[in-house]
Order: C-alpha cells, then sequence, then structure tokens
C-alpha cells in the first residue's frame, strides 16, 4: 500500500495510518469471501491462467487463505508450446502467480456472490 | 495450507519465478512455500537442443520464488526422452 505522508505534523500522520489500517482490513475481508467463494468449487474442473502465461486445467481439490491452489488431473492449453508439464499429474500453484480462474458459468451463482460482495464493501465502509 | 504435505519424499518439479524449472526429491516446506529439495537437478529448456539437466544437490528455495510445485510421475517421467525434447524455456512472472 502505497500511502505518503505529506507533512510532518501529528494530525496527518494519524489519518494516514488510520486509513492505512482501514484499507488493509477491507482487503482482508475481501480475500475471505474469494476463499469461501473458492472453497464452494472444490471437486469441480477449472483451468488456471499462470501470469506466466502457463494455462492449467484441472480438479480443484483445495485451496488455503493465501489462494493457493491445488490442481489434480491435470493439462496444459498448449501440450506443444508448453511440453514441461508432460509427466505432472498433480500440481500446488501458488497463489501470488495466479492471473486467472476460469469456470463453468453454472458453478456459480453471481446473485448470492454479488450479493456477498456488497455487503463486504458495506462492512468496509462502517 | 493447500496441501503440499503429500508430496513430500516425493519427486517434484519446482517452476520459479524466473521461468526456471528444478527437479528434485521434497523434503520439507513450510506455510511461506520455501522448500527444501534433496538431489535437485535443473531442467534447461531450449529450441535448439534436448533438455540440459544440470546437477545442483540439496537445494533450498526461498518461497517468494516459487510460482508452482508439481508432482512428478516417476513411472512416466523415465519414459520420456528428454534429450529429444525441445521447448522455448518458460517465461518470468509478469505482474
Amino acid at each position: 500500500m502505497n500511502i505518503k505522508i505529506q507533512d510532518s505534523t501529528h494530525s496527518t500522520r494519524y489519518i494516514d495510518i488510520y486509513i492505512t489500517q482501514r484499507t488493509f482490513d477491507a482487503s482482508q475481508l475481501f480475500i475471505m469471501l474469494i476463499f469461501s467463494f473458492f472453497k464452494t468449487l472444490t471437486d469441480q474442473v477449472i483451468t488456471v491462467e499462470l501470469k506466466n502465461d502457463l494455462s492449467i486445467t484441472g480438479t480443484l481439490k483445495s485451496v488455503d487463505q493465501f489462494l493457493n491452489i491445488r490442481l489434480d488431473g491435470i493439462s496444459v492449453e498448449d501440450p506443444e508450446r508448453h511440453p514441461h508439464m508432460l509427466a505432472v499429474k498433480n500440481c500446488f500453484i501458488r497463489g501470488s502467480v495466479v492471473r486467472y480462474v476460469r469456470m463453468a458459468a453454472r458453478s456459480v451463482d453471481t446473485t448470492l456472490l454479488e450479493d456477498a460482495t456488497r455487503r463486504e464493501a458495506k462492512e468496509a465502509k462502517k | 495450507m493447500a496441501s503440499i504435505e503429500s508430496y513430500v519424499d516425493h519427486l517434484v518439479q519446482v517452476i520459479l519465478y524466473d521461468g526456471r524449472i528444478i527437479v528434485g526429491k521434497l523434503k520439507g516446506y513450510d506455510p511461506r512455500t520455501n522448500l527444501i529439495l534433496a538431489d535437485s537437478v535443473e531442467r534447461e529448456y531450449s529450441t535448439d537442443q534436448g533438455v540440459e539437466m544440470i546437477p545442483l544437490g540439496l537445494y533450498m528455495i526461498k518461497g517468494d520464488n516459487v510460482a508452482l510445485v508439481a508432482e512428478l510421475d516417476e513411472e512416466k517421467d523415465s519414459t520420456i526422452d528428454y534429450t529429444e525434447v525441445k521447448a522455448e524455456p518458460l517465461g518470468e512472472i509478469h505482474h
């Protein structure tokens, strides 16, 4: 989080720290929501696109609070270009390298998710 | 943690942030994905020759550099002739 302290008076500093704290709590809440959402996708087939352009499809076996993902029975989108994963059966993807997660539309209850995010946003504003 | 517990004492293939691939026996890990690999070998892919195997020995990898940990099917891995596999090396992680 990039917070600049513009002048060195005590009051300004106090406000800045307060904002930092608040942003932190809000993002924590948000991660918890996404974490719970991913848990509902367990045992479904998803495609994870990594930040090195590798796309891996497999069955979601588990997810943790860092949004690390464990996939079973994996296949790579373009095996000609990426033969690096030929002998791999399952893998653990670090949450920090995930660019996108693609899933079937029917496995997501969008209305429920929308409501939940709005509720979180409201909570964070308090 | 989304469980790499079951990978301990198995042959794993680790992909790093800079695109390097290291294969070794997983000896230990922690919640920050710091890893200890025994008898590790770097597999260097290139387009003009087969995969080059560079022995590294016992390796400790700091979690910040780890992109992916995969369990290798040792049987399947031994059937692949890596001297014939040509591919572009994996790219770096771009945020």
